[in-house]
């Protein structure tokens, strides 16, 4: 019998799959890949951006780093600062918007016009966006942020005002931080309610793809709905808790202060090695959060297979 | 008689029938308690999302004398639309909205396009390196476009593939303020979150039945052909929501518009710098009175978002019940 030449059906089948993907591994290579070796080298150099539109590189060595972690006036206390509030939002947003997906799931009158309405924040993520609708917000339920402070103050004071019980609770002698944690946390509400509108549909259609018989049958045998939420519930959500999660991150990490600082380094004062440092410095802590987070978490995920 | 009563009452609490009734009620009371608790929750949460646009309402109406008046909240008395006008004329409203939604359109079809493509490749197609190429879309999820923001620019500043533009016009390009950077990125599936996306689709088609390909091959239709006549009609839902999520963010997107794109007069970017440009440009120094025209120039932005969601919020849920997103 004569052997056929080349690759089988199936294989050649298989290969098809290259054309399909084609396009991404060029833009990965191109953009993505390219750009990320190349942002390591601008780390460790200095550049100078020449009149004709090029630029002309010269090795540093670690200067840059040194520069940002040991001398900079405030990069360090901002990273820290982002990662510390990446840190307490993450656990608040994820939990907030499962509760939130909860309480949506459940059949009542009016359903679709609550849905509508908080799924709005997808609609308006932008941060030129976000920045006034929070001063909106601040002067319609009277909280405060120490940049507005004064302006509320000196202006009329209209609704509710948070420094009224502020004040309040100072008078009764409670300690500075606690107060300060207090009311820091009552003006971060929007932010918590606004940045889970995605983690909500997420976590609802997670709760959609559960089976009905799981919940028949626990009925059945006579759970409470306390043994029901976290014996079914929560295990068949909990991938789905690895995959908010990671996604809360990256998405506080990309709206936060310290891409901004490393924004402004390099394309305000120009100093493109020193943001690309800086770029690298707070790149290498989310990863480290997100490898840490996700190990974590995917020891206690439940899969269903 | 009476004790008679008694005795009837007593059998009667102690009955099979009394104890479900009683446990009966008891429920509709925790029911009620439970739904009140809900409804308060809801409302309240719906306020905290509603309010900062009941505010910007009001602002875009409230004229800086009622804005004073410590007898005025939320509802002027003389209410005008200046704020507006000063907005509009400001941001140059139809020009720059043309731009912004042209732009997100293009992008959005592009990116549900691509996306789709790609997506198809890594669900359905075994080929060697798989599931390395279809880790490293993860990585580019995970890696925050911010890290490699400066290298982008600088590549886009002077753009070249292997030399081969600047043997044709003695230099490279400069594509910095063109739409082109983000198309580029866009076609090759690295634009606004392609990777989210890839992984959106990629989760769907491999939730659909082989079958449906199997039919098509049988009947001699080529690989193409399957994927844009068959496979693609059934890729609804999820090319629905991920074409509102792509609209929506590219309409939204500052980043990548001001780091491309700063002059290209997209309303994004221009509501960024609408601060500094009326204190610079009409000389209007009261603090409060940027504020009320800000808000007109954000009420003026959303508005066309709005709209649109609200004619399309029914297909987006469903959309995204179906889309795959969980897997």
């Amino acid at each position: 019998m004569k052997k056929k030449k080349g690759l089988s059906l199936t294989q050649r089948q298989k290969l098809m799959g290259l054309y399909f993907v084609a396009p991404w591994v060029i833009g990965f290579l191109l953009f993505f890949a390219y750009n990320l070796v190349e942002a390591v080298v601008f780390s460790f150099s200095k550049i100078k951006i020449n009149d004709g539109g090029g630029f002309s590189i010269t090795w540093a060595g670690i200067e840059n780093y040194r520069y940002a972690l040991r001398e900079s006036a405030d990069f360090v206390r901002r990273l820290t600062e982002s990662m510390g509030s990446i840190l307490i939002d993450v656990p608040l947003i994820t939990f907030f918007s499962l509760f939130i997906a909860i309480l949506l799931n459940r059949k009542f009158k009016g359903r679709a016009l609550v849905r509508a309405i908080f799924f709005l924040p997808v609609i308006m993520a932008s941060a030129a966006i976000n920045d006034t609708l929070n001063s909106n917000l601040e002067a319609l339920m009277g909280g405060m942020s120490n940049t507005a402070a004064a302006q509320v103050t000196d202006t009329t004071a209209t609704g509710l005002n948070a420094m009224v019980f502020a004040g309040a609770l100072m008078d009764f002698g409670m300690p500075n931080q606690v107060i300060e944690y207090l009311v820091g946390a009552v003006s971060r509400l929007y932010e918590i309610i606004r940045s889970s509108g995605v983690q909500i549909i997420i976590f609802l259609a997670a709760l959609q793809a559960i089976s009905p018989s799981l919940y028949e049958v626990a009925q059945i045998e006579g759970a409470t709905s306390y043994e029901t939420f976290w014996k079914i519930t929560f295990p068949m959500v909990s991938p789905l808790i690895l995959t908010n999660v990671v996604y809360t991150i990256i998405d506080l990490y990309s709206q936060s202060d310290i891409v901004e600082v490393a924004h402004t380094t390099a394309f305000t004062s120009l100093d493109f090695g020193l943001g690309a440092a800086m770029s690298v410095i707070s790149s290498l802590c989310v990863c480290a959060i997100l490898g840490i987070v996700s190990f974590l978490i995917s020891k206690k995920v439940f899969y269903q297979s | 008689m009476d004790l008679q009563l008694v005795q009837k009452a007593k059998t009667y609490t102690k009955s099979e029938d009394f104890k479900l009734s009683v446990k009966k009620s008891e429920n509709k009371v925790k029911n009620f308690f439970l739904n009140l608790v809900i409804i308060i929750i809801l409302i309240g949460t719906s306020f905290v999302i509603l309010s900062p646009i009941i505010g910007l309402v009001s602002d875009s109406f409230m004229p800086l004398e009622d804005f004073y008046n410590p007898l005025i909240y939320l509802i002027p008395e003389n209410p005008n639309a200046q704020n507006l006008i000063t907005a509009f004329k400001q941001i140059d409203y139809p020009k720059s909205l043309a731009i912004s939604l042209g732009f997100s359109v293009v992008i959005m079809l592009l990116q549900a396009f691509i996306c789709s493509f790609v997506g198809y490749g890594f669900a359905r197609f075994d080929f060697p390196g798989n599931k390395i190429l279809f880790a490293l879309v993860v990585l580019t999820i995970v890696v925050p476009v911010q890290t490699i923001m400066v290298p982008l620019y600088t590549q886009f500043r002077g753009f070249d593939i292997f030399g081969i533009i600047s043997l044709i016009s003695g230099k490279p390009l400069n594509l910095i303020n063109t739409p082109y950077p983000l198309l580029l990125m866009t076609i090759t599936g690295m634009g606004l979150r392609s990777g989210l996306f890839i992984y959106i689709f990629r989760q769907f088609f491999k939730g659909l039945p082989k079958e449906l390909e199997s039919a098509a091959f049988i009947d001699g239709a080529g690989t193409f052909y399957t994927y844009f006549f068959i496979m693609l009609p059934n890729a609804i839902p999820s090319i629905i929501t991920v074409m509102l999520f792509a609209l929506v963010w590219q309409y939204n997107d500052v980043f990548f518009s001001s780091l491309f794109m700063e002059n290209m007069g997209f309303l994004s970017v221009k509501l960024t710098t609408l601060a500094s440009k009326l204190s610079a440009q009409l000389q209007i120094r009261d603090p409060n009175q940027v504020k009320l025209i800000i808000s007109s120039g954000v009420l003026l932005t959303i508005l066309p978002l709005v709209v649109i969601y609200l004619f399309l919020q029914k297909y987006f849920m469903e959309g995204i019940e179906r889309s795959g997103i969980v897997g």
